[in-house]
């Protein structure tokens, strides 16, 4: 490998002179341009000597042809002799080339950007709202016209995601609800000691599974597992056009994508924090049985003393409602997908968000409705 | 061409495959520093196999690539970064990143590998635009925003960004209108020209292999089967290369003259 690009400069009676010499490439432009960048020959011209370059890119082109352009613009006469053919041929063409063009569009003032950006903000929250509820009207027909015609109804692709959201979910759904309960079982028999209500943990560890826990838990988990994963499939098969392509065909995508993943989880989601609940519950008489000497026929009887079909049913009874709101975001914002990868990213984080926070808004709207109900 | 050329990349006894099958096996090419090689092949031959084994995104079974008498799958780490700033890729769709503007694009690699002030990048970057034919209004544009063809051309701009003496080109002109396709040829003849670039060109596209290369390769049966120029191309007596440049497409492009 030759010598990297540099350059000497001497000054005569009546000009300078500037020895270009080695490879002028891309690689060593850096600090050439800093050297050059320092030029300054006033009043004199400047003759560029290039006879001694033993290579020449668009790189070293480039900074010969702006410090020329440069030193011009001052009113120095600037000379390039002794180039050989391809040398002048590549400048002459950088020379061509030489428009230039914004990087990045300019932002404007700070408080203008940020008072937009609220702008459209409050502009895409409304919309948002919109879209969303014409959403659940097109998927509540078409989940009508689904009944109306059974014939219609997509069963392979509704068992498909029966398996994936719900029978794929079970070890995970499983393994965290009976840790849970291992806790709750432990933390109640160690908090409620003090006062003497050691026993009382069934109480605590029943009720709060199965009333609140198992289903809250399934939920988040699924949100997290199958939301997520509806979007970024619908989502990747808009950007590839597959939803378009649906459409020349006369298939609503809605019918095809959308009402088997809702249906799905309407199946689902309760199973799933049905098997949260017994999996809770076996973690804290796991933990009753080692740890607080409780041995399961005590427990089981205990337990049966705690709690009856109406704490289990205030729980589940949400499974459906949270399966709903996980379906529709996740398809949702699948549907809301365009341009590039990124979007998939963004939609995907989205829904999931979304999801769990409506989740848990309606948990509190519920646990209000039952305690007012008393139930 | 120079009187005695020297080969840029030189590839022996390749192999290369996925699962229980080899894509590849035993392939030799050379490519000749300063031309233009075209490689064509029916579709799932290898052609971007080969490609993106050169490149050493795909680790090959067996064999030895060579580029610029460098084993490209023996180098460290910072030999092979060294080497990887002298070639240039541009992937089918223009593989441009979507969260960057085309100006910021071409200004990847030279921020990766070279310290530029700002402003020399900014302007390196607008020529670099400019010569892969984008008007200059598309730089602070997303590649969302863009159509196929200009899409190419920005890839092709990253792609040239550090002056690389190896030009990568995977279907440059595949999905571009007739008149588009035929000004990138254009432009890549006048860019090889002018930059000196040897070009190893993947195509399908029989105009480009016609107007722009100066030899060609057949990839056919896990190997090369003949290297040559068009002419040679014609002569070759094997039923897909004989259906490849005889065909009626071929007719059209001007190529073959035998038939009607």
């Amino acid at each position: 490998m030759a010598a990297a690009g540099e350059f000497s400069i001497e000054e005569n009676a009546t000009s300078w002179r500037l020895a270009a010499s080695g490879d002028w490439l891309m690689r060593s432009a850096g600090p050439l341009a800093a050297a050059l960048d320092d030029l300054d020959p006033r009043p004199k011209p400047l003759t560029v000597d290039l006879g001694g370059l033993t290579a020449l890119d668009t790189g070293g082109a480039w900074l010969i042809y702006r410090t020329a352009r440069r030193l011009e613009a001052d009113g120095v006469e600037v000379d390039l002799v002794n180039a050989s053919r391809d040398h002048e041929f590549l400048i002459q063409k950088v020379a061509e080339n030489d428009r230039p063009c914004t990087v990045e569009e300019p932002e404007g003032p700070a408080l203008l950007v940020l008072l937009a950006r609220i702008g459209r903000w409050a502009e895409h929250q409304g919309h948002g709202v919109r879209n969303a509820l014409g959403f659940m009207g097109l998927v509540a027909a078409a989940t009508g016209r689904m009944i109306a015609h059974p014939s219609r109804f997509r069963f392979t692709s509704f068992v498909h995601f029966i398996e994936k959201t719900g029978f794929d979910a079970l070890p995970i759904v499983g393994m965290i609800t009976f840790l849970i309960g291992i806790v709750i079982a432990y933390m109640g028999a160690v908090l409620l000691r003090p006062y003497g209500g050691e026993v009382f943990f069934t109480d605590l560890l029943g009720v709060v599974m199965l009333r609140e826990l198992a289903v809250l838990l399934s939920a988040v988990i699924i949100a997290g597992r199958s939301g997520s994963a509806f979007t970024a499939q619908i989502g990747s098969m808009k950007l590839h056009e597959e939803i378009d392509a649906m459409r020349t065909f006369g298939l609503d995508p809605i019918e095809i994508l959308v009402v088997p993943r809702f249906l799905a989880l309407l199946v689902t989601l309760p199973i799933l924090a049905f098997f949260g609940d017994m999996m809770g519950l076996l973690g804290g008489g796991l933990m009753a049985w080692i740890v607080l000497d409780t041995p399961p026929d005590l427990f089981i009887t205990r337990l049966r003393e705690a709690i009856d079909m109406s704490t289990f049913l205030v729980g589940v009874s949400r499974a459906p409602f949270f399966a709903a709101i996980i379906a529709l975001c996740g398809c949702y914002e699948g549907l809301r997908v365009e341009g590039s990868a990124e979007s998939v990213g963004y939609h995907t984080t989205k829904s999931v968000v979304e999801s769990i926070f409506l989740v848990i808004v309606t948990t509190a709207l519920f646990s209000v409705f039952y305690l007012t109900i008393d139930v | 061409m120079t009187e005695n050329p020297k080969n840029a990349i030189e590839v022996e006894g390749l192999t290369v495959g996925f699962g229980r099958a080899n894509i590849l096996e035993n392939l030799d090419l050379q490519v000749r520093e300063g031309e233009i090689l075209g490689v064509v092949g029916g579709s799932g031959t290898g052609k971007s196999v080969l490609l993106r084994s050169i490149t050493g995104l795909l680790k090959p079974r067996a064999g030895r690539i060579r580029v610029f008498g460098e084993t490209v799958t023996e180098l460290d780490m910072e030999a092979r970064t060294a080497l990887e700033q002298r070639w240039g890729v541009l992937f089918q769709d223009g593989a441009l990143f979507s969260s960057l503007t085309v100006a910021q694009n071409v200004e990847v690699p030279l921020r990766e590998h070279l310290r530029l002030p700002q402003k020399l990048m900014d302007e390196i970057a607008s020529y670099k635009i400019s010569m892969a034919g984008l008007p200059q209004d598309a730089a602070p544009k997303y590649p969302s925003e863009l159509s196929g063809g200009m899409r190419k051309r920005a890839g092709l701009a990253r792609a040239l960004a550090l002056d690389p003496e190896i030009l990568f080109l995977d279907e440059p002109t595949a999905g571009l209108d007739p008149i588009g396709a035929a000004a990138f040829d254009e432009l890549i003849r006048e860019l090889q020209q002018t930059l000196k670039l040897t070009v190893f060109l993947v195509t399908h596209d029989l105009d480009t292999l016609h107007a722009v290369c100066n030899r060609i390769a057949v990839l056919a049966e896990r190997r090369v089967l003949v290297v040559g120029t068009m002419d040679d191309m014609l002569k070759v007596d094997h039923p897909w290369v004989r259906e490849y440049f005889h065909g009626p497409r071929s007719r059209a492009a001007g190529i073959s003259r035998d038939g009607h």
